[in-house]
């Protein structure tokens, strides 16, 4: 088992058609992945990389059975992609994308609210469960079958919590990348109750950053709801107020978001937290071990 | 992005909200004549700079006849104003905003934020105007008042009604605030804000409501779509390499610090940064040459970085994913001849092909080392700019 994919997940992507859709359609075909169609308005009837091309969700929606949809469309459009798939019911969509305005957002959150489609990302590396299911941009290859769920706000820092439990030996259950914007989808918490409750799951690393809360509120709710050993690392410590740290929602503003005050709320909770992410693998591996 | 007072204040008044009669006066005007023809009044001076504290640091005059007018506008035009938040350097003085004053009755505080934890455009309002509002949420939480606006109800009457009442606003004012609250969301909305302030918010002798500070920041994801609002960019008011890095693709911020750093993704260039500062060292950027990286960009990272002449050491720390490290190995080493290197650089290559790209850099330049581990890299990079 594993959380949100495995390998009878199938995958329906918005923006096939494009370079960065076309791209990493074929490696996520590559690694196993069952992608069953495309969308590229304008472009339904057609074929490419094998796999149907529909105009619209609702279209692909009828014609396959499809379980999540991944979203490489530009900026500009990636809210009315989301919303494309929400509305025709996909429980899962993962939007890859970079750069979307907050105010879209901020509409796409309200339907949220009201829906049972759940959302990964945006400006995220996407979901993998190693060996069965790679629905994003994150590198196949590094990943290996495992005990270790994986959260993270970052993209290239996941990867280096991946090598970490790859080098000591262990593997991952699924790693989800949540996205470094500060509205998205999935957060901390939901992917802790996830792993919590995920049978191939023993333990849980977590990769948090600067800006907002929701470090400090997943270290509450793993002090009261998870069992399973947590390594934690925020990255950030030395970040300057005011200053967007590459990703719109790692900025320290009024005081609020260090990364201190976010080790600080781990510790308090009882979480075994790392200040070198060279350090995550051991520490996880020592966790299990006991 | 920012945009200066000036700016937004047109911009509030072209949405309704009232603000101080004014006048712009800006570098290469002739100061005194411009003075001569303003109504017989007090005046403030304030310099247009993109950083707060300006007050304390003598970026916001007052003046009570023209004399003291001219010498207060001719200290700042043209100078540098160094405020608390602007670094050592200071920002440059390029315009000044004359105002013409008023008789500050209250001062309020007024907020349209979108709020992270709820996903919705938070207004903010407070008793305690011009005061630091952070220091009013940490030590008078109950004197900040919030209401959350649905996107799809959008902002209701009663919910202005509630934010006037509850900040004992007399009947008069209660309907003015809620007409300047509804400007402000629309102004918000219409043009991707992401925070819209006014601190203070005055009543004046009048008993009217009037904007005398206004700050606007626009979400950079949706410039694309503000095409006017674009337009009104100070480069001046940034950082010349942190521009330049933007226009390339790349996400630079000078820290001081005596470690370049080149990495790709923000998390690990984060990461990074602290990770050198936690083995006694002191970055002296931030720089995420991005997810697709590419041989250029690295070139391009480099060139950048090496202008500080602050840095005595790079440290560049690739986690190759899609892109593979011996394709930026390569990018490396063309970069080393093209920049015609003076500080030692240690390389981290992780991930994709890194033994490849070991390979391709061993031996290849005297300042070259290579490091397996990330602590061993942040120490040998330290120990080399020390040395």
């Amino acid at each position: 088992m594993s959380v949100l994919v495995g390998r009878d997940t199938k995958v329906l992507c918005q923006g096939m058609t494009g370079t960065q859709g076309t791209f990493h359609t074929r490696q996520a075909l590559d690694y196993g992945t069952q992608v069953v169609a495309g969308v590229t308005p304008g472009r339904g009837g057609s074929s490419h990389l094998g796999l149907p091309v529909y105009d619209t969700v609702d279209q692909a929606c009828q014609a396959h059975e499809v379980d999540a949809s991944v979203i490489y469309v530009p900026a500009a459009y990636a809210a009315d992609a989301i919303l494309e798939s929400v509305y025709a019911g996909v429980p899962l969509v993962v939007c890859i994308t970079e750069g979307v305005p907050i105010l879209d957002m901020v509409k796409v959150r309200a339907v949220l609210e009201h829906s049972d489609s759940l959302l990964v990302g945006p400006n995220c590396p996407g979901v993998i469960t190693p060996g069965e299911c790679k629905i994003g941009i994150m590198p196949g290859d590094i990943h290996r079958p495992g005990p270790v769920g994986i959260v993270s706000r970052s993209g290239t820092l996941t990867y280096v919590a991946v090598d970490q439990t790859v080098q000591h030996g262990l593997g991952q259950s699924t790693c989800i990348g949540i996205g470094g914007d500060p509205i998205h989808g999935l957060d901390f918490i939901d992917c802790l109750a996830l792993f919590e409750q995920d049978e191939a799951t023993q333990g849980i690393i977590l990769v948090g950053e600067i800006g907002g809360t929701a470090e400090e509120q997943a270290a509450e709710f793993i002090q009261g709801q998870v069992s399973k050993p947590v390594v934690a690392y925020v990255a950030g410590v030395t970040a300057p107020a005011g200053k967007r740290m590459g990703h719109a929602g790692a900025i320290i503003s009024g005081g609020q978001g260090t990364a201190e005050q976010k080790y600080r709320a781990f510790e308090k909770a009882g979480v075994t937290t790392s200040r070198n992410p060279a350090e995550l693998g051991a520490l996880m591996r020592a966790l299990l071990e006991h | 992005m920012n945009i200066h007072e000036y700016q937004a204040k047109a911009i509030f008044s072209r949405f309704g909200v009232p603000v101080p009669d004014s006048h712009l006066i800006r570098t290469g005007d002739d100061v005194e004549p411009f003075c001569e023809t303003l109504e017989p009044h007090a005046w403030v001076a304030k310099a247009q700079v993109h950083a707060g504290g300006r007050g304390k640091a003598g970026g916001v005059v007052r003046a009570d006849d023209k004399q003291d007018l001219v010498a207060a506008v001719s200290g700042m035009l043209g100078t540098r104003l160094v405020t608390p938040q602007t670094g050592e350097d200071g920002l440059p003085v390029q315009a000044v905003l004359l105002e013409k004053t008023v008789e500050i009755h209250r001062e309020l505080y007024l907020a349209l934020l979108v709020d992270r934890e709820s996903g919705r455009v938070a207004i903010i309002a407070s008793t305690e105007g011009g005061m630091d509002i952070e220091q009013v949420a940490q030590q008078a939480p109950d004197r900040i008042l919030t209401q959350l606006v649905h996107p799809a109800a959008g902002l209701q009457p009663g919910q202005a009604r509630t934010l006037a009442y509850a900040l004992g606003l007399p009947k008069d004012q209660v309907r003015q605030l809620q007409a300047i609250l509804f400007a402000l969301f629309e102004l918000f909305a219409s043009s991707d804000c992401s925070l819209v302030e006014i601190n203070p918010l005055i009543l004046d002798g009048e008993g009217r409501l009037v904007a005398l500070d206004a700050k606007i920041n626009i979400d950079d994801n949706a410039l694309y779509r503000q095409v006017e609002i674009a337009k009104l960019r100070d480069p001046a008011q940034g950082n010349r390499d942190e521009e330049q890095a933007c226009t390339l693709g790349l996400n630079y911020i000078r820290l001081g610090g005596s470690i370049g750093c080149i990495v790709n993704g923000a998390g690990l260039a984060m990461a990074t940064m602290d990770l050198i500062k936690h083995h006694g060292g002191e970055p002296a950027n931030f720089l995420d040459v991005g997810g697709a990286i590419t041989q250029e960009k690295v070139a391009e990272a480099f060139k950048l970085v090496v202008r500080d002449a602050g840095v005595k050491a790079v440290l560049v720390n690739i986690f190759g994913g899609i892109v593979r490290c011996d394709l930026l190995a390569s990018g490396i080493l063309d970069a080393l001849q093209s920049v015609s290197l003076q500080v030692p650089v240690v390389v981290l290559l992780q991930g994709t092909r890194a033994n490849e790209g070991r390979q391709l850099l061993e031996n290849r330049h005297t300042l070259l080392h290579q490091a397996d581990t990330l602590t061993e890299a942040a120490q040998r990079a330290i120990r080399l700019a020390r040395a």
